[in-house]
């Protein structure tokens, strides 16, 4: 299995789904219209030619200005062929939504919480979106790249009376 | 059958009660077993026989936090885990004291921001702070000794002693 030969294969059953190509290291990565996510993802893992039976890795990206702002990227390894492909689609600031692959790898689940919990990108089909490692009343999505960084001023000597005053202390 | 056969006769010894029972409390202090992140690792390094804990008593961390009387907050507490911090304390036994292990646990350290809780004290009463990143097992043992000498100024009706408050800065810009 090559780079061109498996892009050949998918342009040909995809066709106008795929939106951009890239290569980076050897490593074939296909931008892909949230329609044909899905079922490039199926195509991939049940083609008895392709077997990329493996989701390595899925995750989000906030590309903050940009339209589609978010990205969700996946990466399917066919340990038959020792060969690895990214796939990534856009989702769009307003309203992000994406299909979720739990139906077709089951290890795409706690993945998909977490790019939910962090960057807030829904996921359709997913059997149980809810946050999983922030708390459950957590208000925002951390890894958001407005998302306020939430720091604390750092309290010296010089101004401890005053940091101390307001910080909620614990009582026994 | 014990030691007054070996040093004879050994006559009455008379003292207040509340020395007898916060010098049992010091030597007897049964740590919490948990550690929060790195900072465990130099806990460990305490109780294990390079440093040895036991001299003081403290051999046994219990799994239980009904059977423990000291709270070592070793690393630092995430949001999420402050509320577990807190049923943990809340269902230790009174008589309890709480050691804030390292810089995470005593301010937040490095970890300024959302998911950290910027200081342990937030959630728990802290009596002793040992500052460090990580603080060495001998700074650990020190800040323990401390803890003692602060149990031995306890009333007996339970009191505990106020916070020590700097006067001046330690620093002072002339
Ligand atoms: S103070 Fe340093 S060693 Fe301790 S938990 Fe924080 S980062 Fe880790």
């Amino acid at each position: 299995m090559d780079n061109a030969h498996l892009l050949a294969t998918l342009r040909e059953r995809l066709g106008t789904g795929i939106i951009a190509v890239g290569e980076h290291r050897g490593d074939l990565s296909l931008t892909l219209a949230p329609g044909a996510y899905y079922a490039a993802a199926q195509y991939l893992r049940d083609d008895p030619d392709l077997a990329y039976h493996f989701l390595e890795n899925l995750c989000g990206v906030d590309y903050l200005g940009r339209e589609p702002r978010f990205e969700v990227v996946a990466h399917l390894v066919s340990l038959r062929h020792g060969h690895r492909v990214c796939l990534k689609v856009g989702a769009p600031e307003a309203s992000p939504r994406v299909p979720s692959l739990t139906p077709l790898f089951p290890t795409a689940n706690y993945q998909e919480r977490e790019t939910y919990d962090l960057l807030g990108i829904a996921f359709d089909g997913h059997p149980s979106l809810t946050r999983i490692l922030m708390p459950e009343d957590w208000v925002g999505h951390p890894q958001r790249k407005d998302h306020p960084l939430g720091e604390e001023e750092v309290a010296f000597t010089f101004n401890q009376d005053s940091i101390y005053a307001r910080k909620p202390f614990a009582k026994s | 059958m014990g030691i007054e056969e070996k040093a004879g006769n050994l006559g009455v010894v008379t003292t207040s009660l509340e020395y007898v029972v916060n010098w049992g409390r010091t030597n007897a202090m049964w740590p919490l077993l948990f550690g929060l992140a790195c900072c465990a690792i130099e806990m460990m390094g305490a109780q294990a026989s390079n440093y040895d804990l036991s001299r003081f008593g403290m051999e046994l961390n219990r799994a239980s936090p009904r059977q423990a009387d000291l709270m070592i907050v070793a690393g630092r507490v995430s949001r999420k885990m402050a509320p577990v911090v807190r049923r943990l304390y809340d269902q230790m036994p009174e008589p309890k004291w709480v050691v804030a292990m390292g810089d995470c646990a005593a301010c937040g350290g490095v970890f300024n921001n959302y998911a950290i809780v910027q200081g342990v004290d937030e959630v728990v009463p802290v009596d002793v702070y040992v500052a460090g990143c990580p603080p060495r097992p001998e700074a650990l043992i020190d800040g323990i000794m401390l803890l003692h000498q602060k149990v031995m100024r306890e009333k007996i009706s339970g009191q505990k002693e106020q916070p020590v408050r700097l006067q001046q800065p330690l620093i002072q810009v002339k």
